[in-house]
């Protein structure tokens, strides 16, 4: 698509002017761009796109099966949605990540970040939140399964309860509480995200505003949440919208923590597709997996376009 | 201090005498007391863990880290078992070998394309940037099952090329959409002084406009650095060598060898920690920088 492009410019009569009508230097230099772009990304799109529709066996196209898989994945398969009171499976799984994680992280976020201001020592508790984002998943993964190690000689988080006379408790191991526990994980790797995004925004807010608020008597309460929470909306909901992609990629830490168990408990959507496509072997079913990924992610692309587009009216 | 660009004072009026400001300090003791929690819950864990270890696997049966203030003892015994016995050694150099070209490719190609959208005219070139844009959110998951088969056969898949190439062309949306937009804020009257001077766009590029916006290719490099270094599930499906495996995937293996060896795992994670570790330290003002140009953009 992208090669498409300049391509299409050398219909073009001749070369134009200096000032960059159509030369072949823009060709030359998209190409690179243009043919990683197109080998990797668009074409490989739509082969999987074609695969969603097919049995796929050994990751070739070979048999027509029409939305089959898209209707197994929906009705027949328990570990990826099952209905009921409470529902389960992987899907279900991504709407608890989605709810919980987006707003327990951007709420923290924000507190870090306002909390912050008022005190000297703001950089250092800034960088000690921030420092998650320079680790690698797996290694927060090692890190918070020492946490929930399920003995208080061992694990930390059981030593603490165990001083109140509680657990010792296997957060990881039970199907009641191994969502929640990975959840805060998640929490605890991106708070530091929010908190310099909206940092940033909160020093924006001209103090004169915050001033004439407080000269005519607004309480604290309601200077953040009439004044500070709608002047930084739009930062807030470009972190959510972050945090949302977050969540429809997750992989790494359910898979380095619990490999997606115990049983199928605490699979997300991207777990289940690396484990139906490559340990199983359903290419097929794996591709519909990765296009519904792709479905879920468009909502998000619609709003950044929208976003860039009316960024480019107000500049 | 760690500071950088996280540093941005807003020092309000300042109390004059001890009264006042122990006055100050009663009145915001909640704020004191729920960030002290907040640092506590953000570093207990990763101390706890490097603690760990550097303590004989025998103490960390016997008792909890916290412990270790009654009766230090370390070792370096983990690190050299993990780093000769176990492997890890070998994956630090193939993680080395991964992530440096899988970070210099995007960058030259992305800052070729990003200027040619920035800065030469050519037909639908707003267009081809709003593809670019909508690219960003393709996720990884789309192109494993066709780039396998496709790879398999030209064995990059048991070498780095595979990972190399995949690696750069989904990291390519997200740099060119960055720098596109640094490159743009560029004055336009010097770019259009030197074309009248004659300069090509080639010479433009690499005299004007790379020179200029090293800050943003700088963030750019380093957020492909440490995605590409932090990196599991794509070495999981394009490096399918086990001799070319690098740390994040090792560390996997070990956790489902060693499931509660903890003297080992944590060894092995800080070693997989400490290069970004340093990178953040060092460069946090570009990591910071690139975090708000790629976001509130």
């Amino acid at each position: 698509m992208a090669v498409a492009t300049p391509a299409a410019g050398s219909r073009e009569p001749g070369r134009r002017n200096s000032r960059g009508g159509f030369n072949w230097t823009a060709l030359a230099f998209m190409a690179p761009a243009a043919l990683l772009l197109l080998a990797f990304l668009v074409f490989p799109a739509l082969y999987t796109l074609g695969l969603s529709f097919n049995r796929g066996r050994g990751g070739q196209f070979s048999e027509w099966v029409g939305f089959t898989n898209f209707i197994n994945l929906f009705t027949n398969d328990p570990n990826f949605l099952r209905i009921g009171f409470p529902p389960q499976g992987a899907l279900w799984n991504n709407v608890l990540w989605l709810v919980f994680y987006t707003f327990l992280s951007v709420s923290l976020g924000l507190l870090v970040a306002v909390m912050a201001t008022r005190v000297r020592y703001e950089a250092i508790i800034k960088a000690v939140v921030f420092l998650p984002m320079a680790i690698a998943a797996t290694a927060i993964g090692v890190i918070w399964s020492f946490v929930y190690f399920p003995n208080g000689n061992t694990g930390l988080l059981n030593a603490v309860l165990g001083i109140g006379g509680v657990g010792p408790a296997a957060f990881l191991g039970s199907t009641a509480t191994v969502n929640w526990a990975i959840i805060a994980v998640g929490v605890w790797g991106s708070v530091g995200f929010c908190t310099v995004i909206l940092s940033a925004a909160l020093k924006g807010i001209s103090t004169e505003v915050l001033e004439a608020a407080r000269v005519d008597g607004a309480s604290e309460r309601a200077i953040f949440f009439r004044i500070i929470i709608p002047m930084i909306s739009l930062p807030i909901s470009v972190v959510a919208v972050t945090l949302v992609v977050n969540v429809i990629k997750l992989f790494d830490l359910p898979y380095v923590m619990t490999r997606g168990g115990p049983g199928a408990s605490s699979r997300t959507i991207a777990f289940s597709m690396y484990q139906e496509a490559f340990p199983q072997g359903r290419f097929g079913y794996g591709a519909a997996i990765a296009i519904v990924m792709l479905l879920l992610l468009v909502p998000v692309l619609v709003y950044n376009v929208r976003r860039f587009r009316s960024d480019r009216v107000t500049a | 201090m760690t500071a950088g660009a996280l540093q941005n004072t807003t020092a309000g009026s300042m109390p004059r005498t001890t009264g006042e400001r122990f006055n100050r300090f009663v009145s915001r003791s909640p704020v004191h007391i729920v960030l002290g929690l907040i640092g506590l819950i953000w570093l207990v864990p990763s101390i706890g863990l490097l603690i760990t270890s550097f303590r004989p696997s025998s103490d960390m049966r016997a008792s909890g880290w916290w412990t270790v203030l009654g009766d230090p003892s370390f070792t370096v015994a983990n690190y050299a078992r993990v780093l000769e016995g176990e492997g890890m050694g070998a994956a630090f150099l193939n993680s080395i070998f991964i992530t440096v070209p899988s970070t210099i490719i995007p960058l030259v190609v992305a800052s070729l394309a990003a200027f040619a959208l920035a800065w030469v005219r050519f037909p639908l070139r707003d267009t081809t940037f709003l593809i670019i844009i909508g690219l960003m959110l393709v996720p990884v998951q789309i192109g494993f099952i066709p780039l396998v088969q496709g790879l398999r056969p030209t064995g990059l898949l048991t070498n780095f090329g595979a990972i190399w190439l995949t690696h750069a062309a989904y990291a390519l949306p997200f740099g060119i959409f960055l720098l596109r937009n640094f490159f743009i804020t560029l004055p336009k009257d010097l770019i259009e002084a030197a074309r009248i001077d004659g300069a090509s766009n080639l010479a433009i590029f690499r005299t004007i406009v790379v020179p200029l916006s090293v800050p943003a290719i700088a963030s750019y490099g380093i957020f492909q650095f440490l995605w590409t270094w932090n990196d599991l599930l794509m070495s999981l499906i394009y490096v399918q060598s086990n001799a070319a495996q690098p740390m994040p995937v090792k560390i996997t293996q070990l956790l489902g060898t060693y499931a509660s060896e903890w003297s080992l795992l944590a060894a092995a994670s800080f070693l997989v920690m400490v290069v970004p570790l340093i990178v953040f330290f060092s460069l946090q003002r570009y990591f910071v920088q690139g975090l708000l140009a790629g976001s509130v953009k």
